[in-house]
């Protein structure tokens, strides 16, 4: 009895559903509903964030200057050109394209590391300047961090703000000068002693916000990457079909999640005057 | 049970014509739809580096995000072509992130009076 709901020529049609279309309508309601999940958990920081922003504007203004805007821009349209390439993916699949699909998931990969390396040059800049998401925040917050960092961090973010007088500075940074360009905001020194000290300890917030938000971000591309994988294998092995394309499917719309949540977020973060 | 699973196969391949739901979409849309999405990354960054919007700024950069999540939503994500049902879901979650967003952001107005009185580092060591 058992081998008269198997489906012999089907090997990826699991036995318990009718027939293909069963099987990817079954499925595509299982992703839809795990992104309503993954909306909902997200929504958690977002919810921090706007309740912070709204006590503390001056210190998201202030803070958002350390944050490279080229940068984010930059990871901004790597990820929209990988949302491009797993689309394409999708219509791939669907028509029985296998070269195009290997070579569009392998492009997806591709930006997913692209955007992950961006993250580390940034991430590696910011512990540069003794910013750590979580306590340890608080020691160069109180201002007991040496001279040198002191000038760098001033340094990094006058340059920041369009300022000009870091022409002495390391010329490695001199990059940042592109991100502001015409800005003239006041010089904004973080040891600077005119700043509200209130403003410097509440600092901390924003960072942490910033790691949170940035970093369960960063977690999820990376996810993407393994499911990723997965599908770039299974489609060097031509499991994949005009009737069977679920999984490029499902995987390219977690995906476009991804990126939709990097829509906020960039803006959120490194847009703000 | 071959020859059946071939006939419904079949019947699903006519379905797919008459109906077109799992039609490919077409390539240019993918990437005109992926222009658009650059286009409005360049105008949020311009905007915001370029001018100072003051109070608009926040409206603004939600503003062209939300016309580019549409736009990933509705093309990249198929739900102008899929089952309505699928919109119906994430409009949910977006509709219950609005409510909970709405209620936290409510709630804290009503007690900005005490906390606004208060230094940070009371906040801080409680």
């Amino acid at each position: 009895m058992s081998d008269a709901h198997g489906h012999p020529d089907k090997p990826f049609l699991q036995h318990h559903f009718e027939d293909e279309e069963h099987q990817f309508d079954a499925g595509k309601l299982g992703i839809w509903a795990f992104l309503v999940t993954e909306v909902l958990f997200f929504s958690g920081l977002f919810c921090a964030y706007a309740i912070y922003r709204g006590m503390h504007p001056e210190v998201f203004t202030y803070a958002s200057r350390a944050l490279d805007t080229k940068w984010g821009a930059i990871n901004t349209c790597v990820l929209l050109f990988s949302s491009l390439t797993a689309a394409w993916a999708v219509r791939n699949a669907q028509l029985g394209q296998k070269k195009l699909l290997v070579a569009n998931l392998a492009l997806t990969i591709a930006c997913a590391f692209g955007f992950m390396g961006i993250k580390y040059v940034e991430y590696t800049h910011k512990f540069h300047l003794n910013i750590y998401p979580g306590v340890e925040a608080s020691e160069y917050l109180e201002g007991s961090f040496p001279a040198p960092k002191a000038e760098k961090v001033a340094y990094d973010v006058g340059v920041q703000a369009g300022a000009g007088e870091a022409a002495e500075g390391d010329h490695a940074e001199g990059d940042h000068a592109n991100g502001d360009h015409g800005d003239d905001h006041a010089l904004v020194k973080w040891n600077d002693p005119n700043i509200d000290p209130r403003v410097k300890d509440r600092l901390k917030t924003f960072f942490g916000i910033y790691y949170c938000m940035t970093g369960l971000h960063g977690i999820h591309v990376l996810l993407g990457i393994v499911v990723f994988f997965w599908l770039l294998l299974r489609a060097f092995k031509s499991h994949f079909t005009p009737t069977y394309y679920g999984p490029v499917d499902y995987g390219a719309l977690y995906w476009h999640l991804v990126d939709l949540i990097w829509i906020y977020l960039f803006p959120l973060l490194y847009l703000i005057n | 049970m071959t020859t059946t699973d071939a006939a419904t196969h079949a019947s699903h391949e006519g379905a797919h014509d008459d109906h077109g739901e799992h039609h490919a979409l077409p390539l240019w849309l993918l990437v005109m739809t992926w222009g658009a999405l650059m286009g409005l990354t360049g105008l949020t960054v311009f905007l915001a580096t370029q001018f100072h919007l003051g109070a608009f700024e926040l409206p603004v950069a939600m503003g062209i995000a939300t016309v580019k999540a549409v736009l990933v939503m509705f093309i990249f994500m198929h739900l102008g072509f899929d089952k309505p049902f699928h919109s119906l879901l994430i409009l949910g979650s977006f509709l219950f992130v609005f409510l909970f967003i709405g209620f936290a952001m409510m709630d804290r107005g009503q007690y900005d009076g005490q906390i606004s009185a208060r230094t940070d580092v009371d906040l801080y060591t409680e």
